[in-house]
């Protein structure tokens, strides 16, 4: 993700560069209501997407956002949402359908402080559990973290292609810090960016089963006017989408549904590894708090410690079979977070007591500086 | 063919989703045949529909019928519709609601839907009850009237669907009854045909629970109460208002030409790509 390519130079904060990531992706529909501090990217999509023959619309408040994006997507159209942590619990119910109903589309959560009103344009990483739990019932969720600028731009072109391939609904957590740090990035050019489609079934209208349990988990997924009419529901469906409560249709859908991302677990998880080579001490990180441990790391290592950086760019699944290894090689593990330790219990599970994991949590609202990770790195 | 029958043949799926879930002498059957009947009148392919519906008794249409369906979360249907809408303004997009669905949970959208005038249709089947979940009192169960949560009668006011939806700014409201079968074709066909939002509110009836509980008898008198109750908006007009009392109005209720969002929206998109041809683009 840190690697830039060759393309345009511009001057851009995060949730800009979330924006022309979405548009260079094939987004074509936004649906939002204003809320900080994921505003911008509202502000963005209104006057970026009609340029483009796309559509963005405010809509009365979140529920009725997502529901938009999901409709929009059914018809055809790469959709998009952006919200912050009180918007977010709002959108859960639809995003759960959106699961069950297999719809792709992208969900942006800039988390500030919380729970409930919060901490308004305050830094937080409060949301992560939310993201994998937020809605009700059993259901798997992809769930991606930005830490810079340029990854804003890069992972959501990422979160869309995920979302495409595999019919779900992907998240893409921002923190106000990533979200509102303007710096220089790269646009690539368009045709140097790889943009993934769903696909689309080819067979004639009477064949085509719209939740076919084929070997990828995947169906293809017709658009709405396209010839293929069929069922979309919330409710657990058979094949061909209708209700059904009939055990022998309910396991085969729902273990589906999990396989289509165990299956591509290795397509899916993705991590930035830095000097884990040799690394006596590691930091597990993600958003902005992983760019103050790159410098940490980077100024341990200078003072002579082995330490070593791991990025969580996929956070959902939890890259389990790239971490578990790096455990079993270091003395000590480091998972600072701006939240009360919603990841590092994840790590905490994966580890099952192999090796030593502590945890540097802030609340405050303000960032995590370079400066406190590395007096925690110190003391490993 | 029989007329009836080959309407049946053409617009309902066979495949396994029969019998349907409603009770016997349930209006929603005959929503469904003026539905269909509707749609034949109106010469659209079925591929150029979507029929969206929320939860509920009612909801359950999407599944019958072989359209492109979405059976959405509780209130929200209008919101899928609006995605759909504008995604693929070729698509004639209908979302059929109950009373629960569209004024209690979804009662912002559907204020908002009107307001913002899309193309679409919203078919809003009123039987003053929560049926689904065992006939709860709604946001239109009459003053007074008992219910599983008013035993001991309802102090709430009841919306007008229909007076809502006009002053939310619909381009066309209407209001038809089951009873009045052969009117509500009519009605539900305009409503489709009309540039704008339309609402076509639907007086129906739910014996099982609201019926019952109300001593109303079963759906046959409850049709006949629906009969005596309506009156054409024709002839409203020259009734008193103490002959009016206790009735309400039928037919086309509001028929007005607003501006479309879709249409709205090209100007925006217009304005976009001069802006960004001419170089005073905001742009970045």
């Amino acid at each position: 993700m840190s690697t830039k390519p060759a393309g345009r130079q511009v001057l851009l904060q995060g949730n800009e560069a979330i924006v022309e990531g979405a548009i260079v992706a094939g987004c074509r529909f936004f649906a939002g209501y204003p809320i900080t501090p994921a505003t911008e990217i509202s502000e963005a999509m209104s006057y970026r997407l009609p340029a483009v023959d796309g559509t963005f619309i405010q809509m009365e408040d979140e529920i009725a956002s997502m529901g938009a994006v999901i409709g929009a997507s059914l018809a055809g159209v790469k959709a998009m949402t952006a919200t912050s942590g009180p918007g977010f619990s709002l959108m859960q119910e639809n995003l759960g359908y959106a699961c069950v109903a297999e719809v792709p589309c992208v969900i942006v959560d800039v988390m500030r402080g919380g729970p409930s009103t919060g901490l308004p344009t305050n830094v937080s990483q409060g949301d992560v559990m939310q993201a994998r739990w937020g809605t009700h019932g059993d259901h798997p969720i992809i769930v991606l973290a930005a830490s810079t600028t340029q990854d804003c731009f890069s992972i959501t072109v990422k979160a869309f292609n995920l979302s495409e391939k595999y019919r779900t609904p992907v998240i893409l957590l921002a923190d106000e810090v990533v979200a509102h740090t303007r710096e220089k990035i790269s646009i690539p050019h368009a045709e140097e960016v790889e943009v993934i489609e769903r696909i689309r079934p080819n067979m004639p209208p009477d064949w085509y089963i719209p939740f076919e349990n084929n070997s990828r988990g995947v169906p293809p997924m017709s658009s709405f006017g396209a010839g293929y009419r069929y069922h979309v529901t919330g409710l657990i469906h058979d094949m061909r989408g209708f209700p059904t409560q009939r055990p022998d249709e309910i396991v085969p859908f729902m273990e589906r549904i999990f396989r289509k991302i165990n299956q591509h677990f290795f397509d899916i998880q993705m991590v930035n590894k830095e000097m884990t080579e040799d690394a006596e001490v590691l930091v597990i990180a993600y958003g902005s708090v992983c760019r103050s441990a790159r410098r940490a790391v980077r100024e341990a290592r200078q003072r002579g410690i082995k330490a070593g950086l791991v990025q969580l760019i996929t956070l959902w699944p939890f890259p389990r079979q790239i971490i578990e290894p790096l455990l079993r090689k270091v003395r000590a593990v480091l998972v600072p977070e701006l939240n009360m330790g919603q990841m590092s219990r994840e790590v905490k599970r994966v580890n099952q007591g192999v090796t030593r994991i502590e945890t540097l949590n802030k609340i405050d609202g303000t960032l995590l500086t370079p400066g406190e990770i590395l007096t925690r790195l110190l003391k490993l | 063919m029989a007329e009836e029958t080959r309407l049946v043949y053409k617009y309902l799926r066979h495949d396994k989703k029969f019998p349907h879930v409603w009770c016997p002498g349930c209006g929603n059957g005959i929503l469904l045949g003026a539905l269909i009947r509707a749609i034949d009148r109106t010469g659209l392919e079925k591929d150029d529909i979507a029929l969206v519906s929320g939860i509920g008794c009612s909801g359950r249409i999407s599944v019958y019928v072989d359209f492109n369906t979405v059976h959405t979360t509780h209130g929200r249907a209008l919101t899928f519709a609006t995605g759909i809408k504008l995604a693929n303004p070729r698509l004639q997009v209908i979302v059929i609601m109950g009373d629960g669905d569209a004024t209690a949970i979804g009662g912002n959208h559907f204020i908002h839907a009107a307001r913002r005038n899309l193309n679409l249709t919203a078919i809003v089947v009123n039987n003053s009850i929560y049926g689904m979940t065992g006939g709860q009192y709604s946001p239109t169960t009459p003053y007074e009237s008992i219910s599983a949560t008013s035993l001991y009668g309802n102090i709430e006011q009841a919306f007008s669907i229909a007076e809502l939806a006009a002053m939310a700014g619909a381009s066309m409201v209407s209001r038809g009854t089951v009873y009045h079968a052969a009117l509500l074709d009519e009605l539900i066909e305009k409503a489709i045909m009309k540039r704008g939002f339309s609402v076509v509110e639907v007086i129906s009836h739910c014996h099982t629970h609201f019926g019952r509980k109300n001593k109303m008898g079963g759906p046959v008198e409850m049709m006949r109460w629906q009969r005596d109750s309506a009156v054409r908006i024709e002839k409203a007009s020259s009734l008193s208002k103490e002959e009016m009392k206790g009735k309400f109005t039928i037919g086309v209720l509001v028929d007005r030409d607003l501006p479309v969002y879709t249409q709205e929206y090209k100007k925006i998109r217009e304005a976009a790509k001069t802006m960004a041809a001419t170089g005073r683009s905001i742009l970045p």
